[in-house]
C-alpha cells in the first residue's frame, strides 16, 4: 500500500478546513464521538450546520481566533492508499508553514473561492509549488454553491489560472481543475447533478488515480550514512554496517561505490534489513550496507555509485532560500548548514535578490526577514556534497540552524 | 466508500527507523518512554530493526504510576527479559512521598497528570536529552500539530507557537544544556497502521488487549475497570463482563469496551467498524476540549 502526501493551501475563509473535514467525513474517517464533539462545538458557536473546519483547528488560539496557525497533519485511507494531508495556514505571515507542509508533498492542492477568483494568496501558493517542484498540482474552485454552480464563472477562473503557467514548472503539464462545494460535499468524494456540465472526476477519485512514480529512483544513487553499526558481539564480531535511508537512486550488491568526501572506493558486500539479505534497495528505504573493504566511513559520509554523476564538493553554495525566523538574516554571521546528516559552518556572503512572490517580481534587497524568499550565496567551512535541487531534489536541500538559539532559521534549495 | 485498510504501508517503517537512527546519532543519552502499551511495543520493534545486528542503544524508561494493570507489568518484564533490554523504572509514589506531587481526590482521581512530575525528575536525574515516545498525530488534535523532534525547555514545557519547522526529512536536534527533545517516530501512523504492523510483524502484546472477563462498573456511559485504585460511589456496583482495552493507560483512566475479539484480525475488524475514536476511551482527555494541549504545555508527553 502506498502513501500519497498532499499539501493544501488556500486563503482565509476559502473553506480549506471544511474541504478536509469533508474528505474525512465522506470516507468515513471520522468516528461518532468526534462527530458529536463537532456538532456540539458548532452549536456553541451559534452555527446551524456542522462546521467541519473545527476538526483540524487544534490549538486553543486557533479555536479562539477561528484560524489555522500551524501545520496540522491529517490522515485517512481508502482501500487503495493511505493519505497524509499537511494542512497549512492561508495567512500571508505563515509562508514558512506553507513551505514546511509542502516539503514532503507529491500533490499541491490549491483552493480558490469561486466568488473571489484568483487572489494574492493564489500567486503565493503557486510560487511555492513551483519552488518546491511538487509533481502534481490540483486546483479546486470551491464554493460553487455560492455562484449558482455557474459554468462560465468556473471557466473564467480556470482561464485566469492558466495564465500563470507559461514559463513555469507546470507549463505543458496537466494541471487539474475541479469545481466543488466542500460545504455540501459536491464533487469532493461524490459527483453532483448540480455540476453536471463538469465531465471530469471528483477530487478523491482524481487523487486515487494519480500515478506518482518515485522520480527519486531514476536519479543518481545517493546514500548518506546516518549511523555505523558495530555490534562487537561474538556472533557479529567483525560486522561493520552503514545505516541510512537511500536518498535517491538504487544500490545493488556488487556495485562499486565511492565514499565522499574521502573518495575511497569499495564494493557493496551486502544490503540488509533486520537480518534479511536484499539484492538491491531503492530511494526511501532504510537499510544497512556492508562493504568488501575496511575503509574509513562515519556519519556524514555520502556513498555514491561509480560511473554515475557525482556531486562536487561545494565551498560556495548558491541557493534559493525561505527565511523562517523572527530575527532577520545577518550576512557575515555563522549559521550551521545542515545537509542530510552533516552540519557545516557557513556564512551568508551575499543576498542576491528577494522575490515578491505574489507578483513574481525580483527585488534588489539587502535584507531578508521572516517569510521572505530570495537568493543567497553562502561560503562553507567544508565542502557540501549536494546536487542541484532541480536535478536531484532529494540531495539538493539544506536547512540553516542558528548557532545560538538552535532554531531552524531557513530552508535552502541549491541552484 | 469503505475505509478498509488491511495492509501496512512500509514507507512508515522506513521513516520511523530513519528517525530512530537520527536520534541515536544526534543525542548523547536518549531513552524510550515505555508504557507497555501497543505503541511503545511497536517502538521497541522499530528500534530493534534500526540497529540490528547491534543492540538497541538506549534504555527503556517506565514511569510507573503504581496503578498499572498487572498484566502490563508482567508483559513489560517478559519483553525486557526476552530481548535483553535495559529497563529503568521510576515511581510516581516516590514523587508523592517526596511531596513533589499530590494525590488527586474524589471519584475521578487519577495519577495520570502526576506522571509528568516523575518523568521530569527522571529526565533530570538520568540526564536524558531525548525521550522517544509512541504518540501519534491521529490521536488528538494538539498532537496533530507537534513535530517529530519536539523541543522542551528546562521545565519540560511545549511551546506550540515556537516550534521548529521540519522540512523534508531533516531533523534539527540541536539543543542547549537543560533542554530536551521528545521524539515521535510513529507520528504519521494511525491506530490502524499500528495494529496492522503488529499483525504483520507478529508482535506479542499484553493480554488485556484481547477479550477477557473482568469486573467493571458503569460510569458516564463508559465501562471502568474495577480496581482498588478506583474511588467508587455506593451506587456503582461492579459486575462481570467480557471486555477488552483498546488503549492501555492506568486502571483509573482507561475505559474498557465490551468485546468478544480475541484475535488480532477481530480487533482490526472491530476498529474498522468502531464508532468511537481511540482516545474516546481515555478518561484523561475528557476533562476539557484542550486537555491534551494543556498537559503538553506542562511537560506531559
Amino acid at each position: 500500500m502506498d502513501v500519497l502526501r498532499i499539501t493544501t493551501s488556500g486563503s482565509v475563509d476559502d473553506g480549506k478546513s471544511t474541504l478536509i473535514g469533508r474528505l474525512l467525513y465522506d470516507t468515513k474517517s471520522i468516528t461518532q464521538d468526534k462527530m458529536e464533539a463537532l456538532q456540539a462545538a458548532s452549536k456553541r458557536k451559534g452555527l446551524d450546520f456542522t462546521d467541519l473546519s473545527l476538526l483540524t483547528d487544534g490549538l486553543i488560539a486557533e479555536r479562539e481566533q477561528g484560524i489555522t496557525i500551524d501545520v496540522a497533519h491529517i490522515y485517512f485511507s481508502t482501500p487503495n492508499r493511505k493519505y497524509i494531508i499537511a494542512d497549512t495556514p492561508g495567512h500571508f505571515e505563515y509562508t514558512r508553514n506553507m513551505v514546511t507542509g509542502a516539503s514532503t508533498a507529491q500533490v499541491s492542492l490549491i483552493l480558490i473561492d469561486a466568488r473571489k477568483g484568483i487572489v494574492e494568496q493564489t500567486y503565493r501558493h503557486f510560487f511555492i509549488a513551483c519552488m518546491l517542484r511538487i509533481p502534481h498540482l490540483v486546483v479546486c474552485i470551491n464554493k460553487m454553491d455560492l455562484v449558482e454552480y455557474d459554468e462560465a464563472r468556473y471557466n473564467q477562473i480556470v482561464e485566469d489560472f492558466q495564465q500563470l503557467l507559461p514559463g513555469s514548472l507546470y507549463e505543458g503539464k496537466e494541471v487539474k481543475c475541479i469545481p466543488i462545494s466542500s460545504l455540501y460535499g459536491e464533487n469532493v468524494v461524490t459527483r453532483t447533478e448540480k455540476i453536471s456540465w463538469y465531465k471530469g472526476l471528483p477530487l478523491l477519485e482524481f487523487l486515487e488515480e494519480i500515478q506518482f512514480d518515485r522520480n527519486d529512483r531514476n536519479h543518481p544513487a545517493r546514500f548518506p550514512i546516518q549511523y555505523v553499526i558495530r555490534p562487537k558481539t561474538e556472533q557479529f564480531h567483525d560486522f561493520r554496517g552503514f545505516a541510512g535511508k537511500i536518498a535517491s537512486g538504487s544500490f545493488s550488491v556488487g556495485d562499486t561505490i565511492v565514499s565522499l568526501p574521502n573518495e575511497q572506493k569499495s564494493k557493496i558486500k551486502s544490503i540488509e534489513k533486520f537480518g534479511e539479505q536484499l539484492q538491491d534497495a531503492h530511494a526511501g528505504e532504510s537499510v544497512v550496507i556492508t562493504l568488501e573493504d575496511e575503509i574509513d566511513i562515519s556519519r556524514g559520509n555520502l556513498l555514491v555509485k561509480e560511473g554515475q554523476s557525482q556531486p562536487e564538493g561545494l565551498r560556495e553554495v548558491k541557493a534559493q532560500i525561505c527565511w523562517m525566523d523572527q530575527n532577520k538574516l545577518t550576512p557575515g554571521k555563522t549559521y550551521l548548514l545542515q545537509h542530510g546528516p552533516t552540519r557545516i559552518k557557513s556564512k551568508v556572503q551575499q543576498i542576491t535578490s528577494v522575490t515578491e512572490v505574489t507578483t513574481n517580481r525580483i527585488e534588489e534587497k539587502t535584507e531578508m526577514g521572516l517569510n521572505d524568499i530570495g537568493r543567497i550565496v553562502l561560503k562553507t567551512a567544508q565542502p557540501v556534497f549536494a546536487d542541484k535541487y532541480g536535478t536531484n531534489p532529494a540531495n539538493g536541500t539544506f536547512i540553516l540552524v542558528d548557532e545560538f538559539s538552535n532554531a531552524t532559521v531557513a530552508v535552502g534549495f541549491i541552484e | 466508500m469503505s475505509s478498509i485498510q488491511w495492509q501496512f504501508p512500509r514507507a512508515l517503517e522506513d521513516e520511523a527507523i530513519y528517525i530512530l537512527r537520527e536520534t541515536a546519532a544526534q543525542f548523547e543519552r536518549p531513552a524510550i518512554l515505555f508504557s507497555g502499551g501497543k505503541d511503545s511495543i511497536t517502538l521497541v520493534r522499530l528500534a530493534q530493526k534500526a540497529f540490528y545486528p547491534g543492540k538497541i542503544p538506549f534504555p527503556l524508561l517506565h514511569v510507573d504510576t503504581g496503578h498499572n494493570f498487572p498484566e502490563t507489568i508482567e508483559f513489560r518484564d517478559w519483553l525486557v527479559e526476552s530481548l535483553g533490554l535495559e529497563l529503568i523504572v521510576r515511581n510516581v509514589q516516590d514523587s508523592i512521598n517526596q511531596g513533589k506531587a499530590k494525590e488527586e481526590t474524589g471519584k475521578y482521581a487519577s495519577r495520570n497528570a502526576l506522571q509528568t512530575v516523575t518523568l521530569l525528575d527522571a529526565i533530570e536525574e538520568l540526564k536524558f536529552d531525548a525521550c522517544i515516545g509512541g504518540a501519534r498525530r491521529d490521536e488528538e488534535k494538539a498532537r496533530a500539530k507537534e513535530r517529530i523532534f519536539s523541543v522542551r525547555d528546562e521545565f519540560g514545557q511545549w511551546n506550540a507557537k515556537m516550534q521548529r519547522p521540519e522540512l523534508f526529512d531533516m531533523l534539527n536536534g540541536k539543543i542547549n544544556i537543560g533542554e530536551n527533545v521528545r521524539v515521535f517516530p510513529i507520528s504519521n501512523w494511525t491506530e490502524l497502521d499500528v495494529w496492522n504492523y503488529i499483525r504483520e510483524e507478529e508482535l506479542a502484546i499484553p493480554s488485556i488487549y484481547f477479550s477477557h472477563e473482568r469486573e467493571i462498573i458503569e460510569r458516564d456511559g463508559m465501562y471502568w475497570p474495577f480496581s482498588p485504585y478506583l474511588n467508587t460511589t455506593e451506587e456503582e456496583v461492579p459486575f462481570r463482563s467480557k471486555v477488552r482495552f483498546r488503549t492501555v493507560g492506568d486502571m483509573t483512566c482507561t475505559a474498557a469496551v465490551l468485546s468478544e475479539a480475541d484475535k488480532l484480525e477481530d480487533i482490526i475488524e472491530e476498529i474498522l467498524a468502531a464508532k468511537i475514536s481511540e482516545r474516546g476511551a481515555r478518561i484523561d482527555d475528557k476533562r476539557s476540549e484542550a486537555a491534551m494541549e494543556k498537559r503538553k504545555q506542562a511537560g506531559y508527553f
